[in-house]
């Protein structure tokens, strides 16, 4: 859907594995009517809640008492249900995937710029040898990083959101098929560069991985503090212009685990290559605890 | 802006159970949205109207109930009330805290005809 309207055509587009030259054009013919114009607006029955006495928690009161007998009376319906409720059913779904084929997914969120794929393309260049990869690619538009991944030799699917601000459950799903089987290998996601809207989207990963630059300010963790609370690993990406920067990791650090006390930290250099040899490391822990966590499930 | 693809998601749930429960006409929303959730009531609201506009929610007001963020103090061992993720504890001021309540983002009632 349209994240602009909400109208039913032209939102994301995932790229096929076989036809990623084709610039796969679309919302072209997509126009936003406004919608103001064609409203009937019948306020015909508007209740008062009362907002002074309670607030906005009177809106549990049952304005049914108040209908006329023989009236169409309004109704309350209870309906308790989450916001987010089919999207993290299909993360659901993702996940039981991931976990039939042994893959262990991560989803890298960051800033536009951070350096998100530098670093999977020094990961996909250095790791394929040792594990099947796959890489989900999410950007508004073009193809240009999956074609970076596809450069080192893995395999990349290139979904692009069009006006959307972050990957959803659904698209990665799609995606997830358009990719070669990874039996027992990493999937790595990476969302679109934005730290604010992909915090809140679930997409069957192991965990979320928040990539920071040196060049972002210390205080980035303050300021987006929902992401920094999501994920699980901070790596600290352009270590190598710390000097330079007058970079405080220190104080970085704290500002990250007033947000997320658990938050782990490295820091690396896609550049130079600092620091990925932690980071491989981090990563077959988690392979292999994934692993162990499977083979007790199956007893 | 994702607050556009959550109204989607509200919208996509008030059409579901008009289709279980049988209404043609929605006339409120009632959200419950906690404090440390990833909504900004107010762009909710605005996004709501474009995106209701052409829907059985036309026209619907939208409620938010804005419940309380809620930690466990890990340094007092008690519940805490917080604003803010990145807040101290209110009692002894240190960030040792696990976020227990105010992640909700839910559709709590409809008032339907």
């Amino acid at each position: 859907m349209c994240t602009v309207c909400g109208c039913s055509d032209g939102k994301a587009s995932v790229e096929h594995a076989h036809d990623h030259h084709h610039d796969h054009g679309h919302g072209g013919h997509h126009h936003h009517h406004g919608h103001g114009h064609s409203h009937d607006h019948v306020h015909g029955h508007h209740h008062d809640h009362a907002d002074g006495e309670t607030g906005l928690l009177d809106c549990g009161a049952n304005p049914a008492g108040q209908a006329i007998a023989g009236m169409s009376s309004e109704r309350i319906i209870q309906v308790e249900r989450d916001i987010l409720g089919k999207n993290d059913r299909l993360a659901a779904d993702n996940r039981a995937r991931f976990q039939a084929d042994e893959v262990l997914a991560f989803n890298l969120v960051s800033s536009p710029g951070a350096g998100k794929t530098s670093l999977l393309v020094r990961a996909a260049s250095e790791l394929k040898d040792s594990f099947p990869i796959g890489v989900i690619e999410g950007d508004q538009q073009t193809s240009n990083d999956a074609e970076r991944i596809r450069a080192t030799g893995v395999a990349a699917i290139q979904v692009n959101t069009g006006k959307g601000c972050h990957l959803d459950a659904a698209m990665v799903g799609q995606a997830y098929d358009r990719l070669p089987w990874l039996n027992g290998g990493l999937l790595f996601i990476e969302n679109v560069g934005n730290l604010v809207c992909p915090a809140a989207f679930d997409l069957g990963e192991a965990c979320k991985i928040v990539v920071f630059s040196t060049t972002e300010g210390e205080d980035k963790p303050l300021k987006y503090p929902d992401m920094f609370a999501a994920s699980s690993l901070m790596l600290i990406n352009k270590i190598d212009l710390a000097p330079v920067l007058d970079f405080d990791l220190a104080r970085t650090v704290e500002y990250a685990r007033r947000v997320n006390p658990g938050i782990e930290v490295m820091t690396v250099s896609a550049r130079t290559g600092e620091g990925f040899p932690a980071l491989y490391a981090w990563i077959r822990r988690r392979w292999a605890k994934a692993k162990q966590a499977e083979m007790a499930a199956q007893g | 802006m994702h607050e556009m693809a959550l109204c989607e998601g509200i919208i996509g749930i008030v059409e579901e159970e008009a289709r279980k429960r049988s209404f043609a006409k929605v006339n409120v929303v009632c959200l419950e949205i906690g404090a440390l959730s990833h909504v900004a009531p107010e762009a909710m609201k605005f996004c709501f109207e474009a995106v209701a506009a052409r829907t059985i929610a036309r026209g619907a007001r939208l409620e938010i109930i804005a419940t309380p963020g809620t930690a466990w103090c890990m340094a007092c061992s008690k519940s805490v009330e917080i604003k803010q993720r990145y807040e101290p504890c209110p009692s002894c001021g240190g960030h040792q805290l696990q976020v227990t309540g105010g992640e909700e983002m839910r559709v709590r009632e409809l008032e339907v005809d």
